[in-house]
């Protein structure tokens, strides 16, 4: 008992390890502002891109969601981060994380959005397009906000995951939280700074999945 | 420039001399994911079945274990079993603790997904069962879960699909897997070329499973 | 067995949801061969009680034996007794993942423990005897509720109860298919079965049932011939109520 508390509970290892906790945990936020309103721009503009005319379109934006879908964003991250420089592009950690998980997420939240589009009845737009609206502000103001409405849900799931992803920065040497963590373990030689990080993550990411699982059993009860 | 694109991403000897080592990974890959599927699933499915007994004290922990297990990053938790648990005396191989945080959150996400189906068969298919005798476990049995899984399967398949893509967090802790040997390859040739090998595996691993995923989906949608 | 002794015995029966009391202490003999038939206002009671019979509800006191089978009893084998107790729900509570067959047969093979041919000629057997042997092998959503009800009759029936209960067993079904489903239970009457019958089919009340049962507020108010209690009930209550029933 006293071995976990000295190991994992530490008040003194933490006490040293908060500022870098602190500061980790400041630019995981940062980096969850900057890469969800990403993910969702992308993803919306993937799933518009589908509902257009063009075959060619159709097809390219399904290869463009398949590819990036069956690519671990590990993987990405790690051939933007260390490959790219080759060509002398260099985006830095940062932007490396950002670009990567542009591609990643913008196209599972297509894939949201899609079905979201898809579950709009035709009627929909024939009404609108009734009335006079174009067929861009029929989108806009009929057919994406009852779209958005019906895949809540969804979207806060991937949201969720989508933040919990950010851990993986830590890899290309991002100080986010895990990072920080890390690093911080490695100086103390204590597991405290691991543990807190964990704690960190639960107490900010729980409110969320408890969120979600009523929504989940409320969903799946429709049927 | 395309020359200068070839030979950085596409090195012809580089890729040749560090093939065996990704074909390595990628046998290393395939293992791990089959373990966490079959091991995640599995204990995924008994926990929902043991939570439909209603046992107040056992399902409030099912859904506290669920409920961390959904919060926290996987790359955490694979951290947390193969630096921390060792300080207090608990050792496991990088293998080991991957395969095991990844199936502890795939099962915590299964338990959820199998428990909304159990959730969405009707209370009269319990009670029909139960009228004709049979057992509360034969009823899960043969009438309950046999309809929970079938609305399931959508959703579980996408989940599994995320959850074993997470087999290349491994490389962190050093599990021979594809993305630690293109790594290591890498930082040994200092040519990116061994990354663009395992992102090719990873495309050949993931793609016929992203698009049985799709055939899933629409096999299963509306189907009750 | 003597002809007299009860199949169905309930004596002084409780049961309460909550603060709510819908049983207010029922007693009820029904004896072999016997068809009762329970009408009373929706929220009188019925169901609970029905469903009390095979202890789909749990009742809060009193006795029910079935066969002199107390099945309230603390050691009592509860499955044994339900497979006894054929039940027929409202809603069919057909299983859709298994065929006609599959949903006669399932319980012959897990509880009865039969094996799977034993179970299928039992199951065609009962199918017959609704009539539906030739749709065997459909699934639920490929029947009609008619045939739907029946498949449900079919799978208690296969199990040889000595009495059915059946819970409003044509509320569900359109106009057209209640005859299909009233005549198996005409026939099995005629075969000697004892049934308890929770019903508004009054017309079907009148030329098959033995007794007939007035329930109101969680208690038997009447209960007599149905040409007794159609025609001349005692309670004022008994006349409203058949009032609205016919007024549809």
């Amino acid at each position: 008992m006293d071995l976990l508390i000295s190991s994992f509970f530490n008040l003194d290892i933490l006490e040293q390890a908060w500022p870098f906790l602190l500061a980790g945990f400041w630019m995981t936020i940062k980096l969850t502002l900057v890469v969800v309103p990403l993910g969702v721009a992308g993803g919306l503009a993937v799933a518009l891109l589908t509902t257009m005319r063009s075959r060619i379109v159709k097809w390219l934006v399904v290869i463009y969601v398949d590819f990036f879908r069956a690519f671990p964003p590990l993987v990405l991250l790690m051939f933007i981060a260390f490959g790219l420089p080759f060509l002398k592009i260099d985006l830095g950690a940062f932007g490396a994380v950002a670009v990567a998980f542009l591609l990643n997420t913008s196209s599972y939240y297509g894939e949201i959005f899609r079905a979201g589009i898809e579950s709009i009845p035709r009627g929909q737009y024939e009404a609108a397009r009734s009335t006079g609206l174009s067929a861009v502000q029929t989108m806009a103001y009929v057919v994406i906000p009852q779209a958005t409405k019906n895949v809540i849900p969804d979207l806060i799931s991937n949201t969720l995951e989508v933040v919990k992803l950010t851990s993986i920065a830590s890899v290309v040497a991002l100080p986010e939280l895990l990072f920080a963590a890390r690093q911080a373990q490695s100086v103390t030689y204590n597991a405290t700074p691991i543990i807190a990080a964990g704690i960190i993550y639960l107490v900010c990411l729980w409110p969320l999945v408890r969120l979600l699982s009523r929504f989940e059993h409320r969903q799946i009860a429709l049927h | 420039m395309l020359d200068r694109l070839v030979d950085t991403f596409f090195n012809w000897q580089v890729m040749s001399e560090y093939l065996p080592k990704i074909v390595e990974g990628f046998v290393i890959t395939i293992q791990l994911a089959l373990a966490v599927v079959v091991s995640g699933i599995a204990c995924g499915l008994v926990l929902a079945m043991v939570r439909s007994f209603r046992m107040r004290p056992v399902n409030f922990l099912i859904i506290g274990v669920v409920d961390v297990l959904r919060a926290l990053p996987p790359l955490v938790i694979i951290i947390m079993f193969y630096f921390a648990l060792p300080t207090v005396g608990i050792k496991m191989s990088a293998f080991v603790a991957t395969w095991l945080a990844l199936s502890l959150v795939l099962a915590a996400f299964s338990e959820e997904i199998f428990w909304a189906g159990i959730l969405a068969v009707p209370k009269g298919q319990w009670e029909a069962a139960r009228s004709t005798g049979l057992t509360f476990l034969q009823t899960l049995r043969f009438v309950v879960m046999p309809q929970a899984v079938r609305i399931t399967i959508p959703p579980l398949t996408n989940r599994t699909i995320a959850i074993t893509k997470g087999t290349a967090l491994g490389a962190v802790v050093a599990v021979g897997e594809i993305l630690y040997q293109a790594q290591t390859a890498y930082s040994f040739s200092y040519n990116p070329s061994p990354l663009t090998m395992g992102a090719i595996a990873y495309l050949i691993l993931f793609i016929p499973v992203v698009y049985f995923g799709r055939w899933v989906e629409t096999r299963f949608a509306w189907k009750r | 067995m003597s002809d007299s002794a009860p199949i169905l015995d309930v004596r002084a029966l409780y049961k309460s949801f909550g603060h709510l009391e819908v049983l207010k202490g029922i007693d009820l003999q029904v004896k072999p061969r016997e068809l009762v038939f329970v009408i009373g206002p929706s929220g009188s009671g019925k169901s609970t009680l029905l469903r009390c019979c095979n202890r789909l509800e749990e009742p809060n006191s009193g006795s029910i034996r079935i066969e002199d089978i107390d099945i309230l009893a603390p050691g009592v084998d509860i499955n044994a007794v339900r497979r006894r107790i054929g039940m027929v729900f409202q809603s069919f509570n057909l299983y859709p993942h298994l065929n006609a067959l599959g949903n006669v047969t399932l319980a012959l093979r897990k509880v009865e423990g039969k094996t799977r041919e034993e179970a299928e000629s039992l199951g065609i057997q009962a199918l017959t005897r609704v009539g539906l042997a030739e749709k065997a092998k459909s699934f639920p959503n490929e029947l009609s509720g008619g045939q739907q009800q029946r498949v449900a009759i079919a799978r208690a029936l296969a199990l040889e109860p000595v009495i059915v209960l059946f819970d409003e067993p044509t509320s569900a079904l359109d106009p057209e298919l209640v005859g299909s489903v009233l005549s198996v239970m005409r026939e099995l009457r005629e075969s000697g079965m004892t049934m308890v019958v929770v019903s508004h089919e009054m017309r079907f009340a009148q030329s098959a049932a033995d007794r007939v049962i007035f329930m109101d507020d969680g208690r038997i108010l009447e209960q007599g011939p149905p040409e007794q209690l159609f025609n001349a009930p005692d309670h004022p209550r008994i006349q409203e109520f058949l009032r609205t029933i016919q007024a549809h």
